[in-house]
């Protein structure tokens, strides 16, 4: 206890003057690491990851070909094939190692951006393209593989998931560690600032909801740094909403892995949420539109190259693990296949016609809707037989 | 057959709705324990637990967001928002999430999610407690929007709501929830969810109006007798989708028509009316489409509310000017 000395009152922290603490919100603090950037196993007391190599050979295979897709789908976008792409790069372990965490009856919530997430759920890599070019606004059913669309509105699906999360908990589908449900919501550390997000937080604690909030903390919200969200780490935050929060390297997908099935454990267990703060890098722009030259600098993406989330486990598997150079080479060769499937699947995705969408807005069309489509469908067929 | 009031009628109606589909569950501020500050929801709570009628916490956006979630799940949720001004805060999630599910899950999805909304003025509240914001969520692709006026219709209404697989807005004329009519739950509803019905017949004029205001248009048309005039009155029951029908062929026979509305008067529900009663009743109209409304200013202090919400004597003196033509 400080001693109490008559004086002048405590001076009144004044706007222009420096904060008191710098923020903290961007410094590496410590976080769950099991395999270091330069490819080494390092232990955690309170997290192991103990399944084999063949597993983890898995993973980098899940990585490389994630990354082959979305360099793809990039490239597509640059050629006029796409209208906008959001890119995953630097993200492919948070994604990996999340999504193998999860089991089949487990219910997932992306952003945007969870190319990866979709590709562990057996999504179609081309349905993904849909959205970004143009012929629907997710093609895919959310039935068929627990993926739900794709989410635009930045924090909205939060608030779906502990929904969600909170009919698993009517169901009477949690209580079980293995055989229960859970729900995992992706977002974003700028989707954090968001009141859905912060909604999405207290209703699941106060209902005890099965679902993890899976944070990628790539540091970045289009051109505004992480320390425009946050003065504290952001699983600091879950405290405060009454649940455990984690930060975890995010480019470790070994940690990731396992901090996220454990947090999944904890929820279809029925103990509750998790936020777990992934602590990743944005490599490449927000989409295809950005242009992060404008607002960062080139030191710090060099910096985080080193921590590559594929180039340690490459590291590790090669001097580890007697993995030779076929390995390697087969799985690059897979992603050049798929890639070339991706862009010939991209090339023919047919052009969708407008009447189709009229009968979507209802499950029980309205007569006002049923005479606009049928004055369209004439309108467009008196162009009929015009050149 | 008892007499019950509007509000205690759209309890049954939950109530019933409840007992027939155990994945319809209601949710809402204060509906548990307390019954709604309307005591709408009173007693079901007790009856049906805490996992079909659920207090939430105080955000309306997580109230909608979260019943996204449950209706993926398999749910029908009945959200209640408390009053008309405190929907705001869902509005994202109404408009992008709620109404644009079914559309860009090219038809996977459906929300069936009913959002009941006690709306209007007349009740001396606050402000924020007496607005009618029916053509925000009227003009939304997706949303279905309705209103009742009698509590009949509110009985079957919220029912035929809950088993649409449309997401439905459904105003609830709060002033109106101590207004008590005959109800024979035995007997069907007579009308399907999204028709007008014709609630008085005349010959001179119609009277086109929905919730509060149908008791409103019901009284001056009994005033007008005294004129000698005879009004026809048309409760519209739903605004999103209009039933065009109905309002066209009142409008045909009496060739003169009045919108009547609390929600103000640019770019209202009125306003849409008249453009349809335009085009399709053009060579039988005597006058055109007039409309009695709230004044396009906010929802004003309570002292002054008598003089902004449409009246007798206001309605009348529509009927005066559509006459005069």
């Amino acid at each position: 206890m400080s001693e109490s000395v008559p004086g002048p009152a405590p001076e009144v922290f004044a706007p222009h003057e420096a904060p008191v603490s710098p923020p903290q919100a961007s410094e590496e603090v410590e976080f769950v690491q099991l395999l270091t950037p330069e490819g080494e196993r390092v232990e955690h007391p309170d997290y192991k990851f103990d399944l084999d190599d063949e597993t983890i050979k898995g993973f980098y295979r899940d990585m490389v070909l994630v990354r082959r897709i979305d360099s793809e789908a990039t490239a597509l976008q640059r050629q006029g094939e796409l209208g906008l792409w959001a890119s995953l790069l630097g993200q492919e372990a948070a994604q990996i190692g999340s999504g193998r965490a999860l089991n089949k009856k487990d219910m997932v919530f992306p952003t945007y951006r969870e190319h990866g997430v979709a590709f562990c759920q057996g999504v179609n890599p081309l349905n993904l393209l849909g959205l970004f070019r143009g012929v629907d606004q997710g093609a895919w059913d959310p039935k068929d593989n627990n993926f739900h669309l794709y989410t635009i509105v930045i924090g909205a699906q939060t608030l779906h998931a502990t929904g969600y999360a909170m009919g698993q908990q009517r169901d009477h589908a949690i209580g079980d560690a293995e055989n229960g449900e859970a729900t995992i919501a992706y977002f974003g550390d700028g989707a954090s600032s968001q009141g859905d997000v912060n909604e999405a937080f207290i209703w699941a604690s106060v209902f005890n909801a099965p679902v993890v909030f899976f944070c990628q903390n790539n540091q970045w919200a289009i051109s505004e740094p992480i320390d425009r969200q946050t003065r504290i780490p952001l699983y600091q935050r879950a405290a405060g909403f009454g649940f455990p929060g984690i930060r975890v390297d995010g480019n470790d997908v070994l940690a990731t892995y396992a901090v996220t099935q454990q947090a999944l454990k904890r929820a279809r267990e029925g103990s509750g949420p998790t936020l777990i703060e992934a602590y990743t890098y944005r490599m490449g722009a927000h989409t295809t539109s950005d242009d992060p030259t404008k607002y960062r600098l080139n030191e710090d993406l060099e910096h985080w190259k080193l921590k590559d989330p594929i180039e340690r486990v490459h590291a590790y598997l090669s001097r580890h693990a007697g993995v030779d150079h076929d390995f390697f080479d087969e799985i690059d060769a897979e992603g050049d296949k798929i890639a070339a499937e991706l862009r010939a699947g991209c090339l023919a995705l047919p052009d969708p016609v407008l009447t189709d969408f009229f009968q979507n807005v209802y499950v029980e069309e309205t007569p006002q809707l049923a005479e606009q489509r049928d004055q369209f469908v004439a309108y467009a067929a008196s162009f009929e037989g015009e050149g | 057959m008892t007499k019950i009031t509007l509000g205690k009628a759209i309890n049954a109606g939950l109530r019933a709705a409840m007992e027939k589909d155990p994945k319809v569950i209601v949710m809402g501020e204060d509906i548990g324990k307390l019954g709604g500050v309307f005591r709408v929801t009173e007693g079901l709570q007790k009856d049906f637990g805490e996992d079909r009628v659920i207090d939430t916490p105080l955000a309306e956006s997580g109230i909608i967001g979260t019943a996204v979630g449950l209706a993926l799940r398999g749910y029908r949720p009945v959200c209640e928002i408390q009053f008309d001004g405190f929907v705001f805060p869902a509005y994202d999630q109404i408009i992008n999430q709620v109404a644009k599910m079914h559309y860009r899950s090219m038809g996977k999805i459906r929300m069936p999610i009913v959002i009941r909304i006690p709306y209007g003025g007349g009740i001396g509240a606050v402000e924020h407690h007496s607005e009618s914001p029916e053509t925000l969520f009227a003009h939304v692709p997706g949303l279905k929007v309705i209103s009742c006026g009698d509590p009949v219709d509110a009985y079957w209404m919220i029912q035929q709501a809950i088993t649409s697989d449309d997401p439905i807005v459904f105003f609830e004329p709060k002033r109106r929830y101590h207004e008590k009519a005959e109800l024979d739950e035995s007997t069907p509803p007579s009308l399907p969810l999204h028709k007008a019905k014709v609630v008085r017949e005349g010959t001179d004029a119609t009277l086109l109006c929905y919730g509060p205001m149908v008791k409103t248009c019901l009284q001056a048309a009994e005033a007008a007798v005294e004129d000698g005039r005879n009004l026809e009155v048309v409760d519209l029951r739903t605004i999103a989708p209009f039933d065009l029908a109905t309002i066209f062929a009142s409008v045909k026979k009496t060739r003169r028509a009045v919108v009547v509305h609390e929600a103000p008067y640019s770019f209202g529900p009125g306003s849409e009316i008249a453009a349809r009663v335009t085009e399709e009743c053009f060579y039988h109209l005597e006058a055109p489409v007039l409309r009695v409304t709230g004044y396009d200013t906010p929802y004003p202090p309570s002292r002054m509310e008598d003089d902004y919400l449409p009246d007798l004597d206001r309605v009348l003196d529509g009927v005066d000017r559509v006459m005069g033509y």
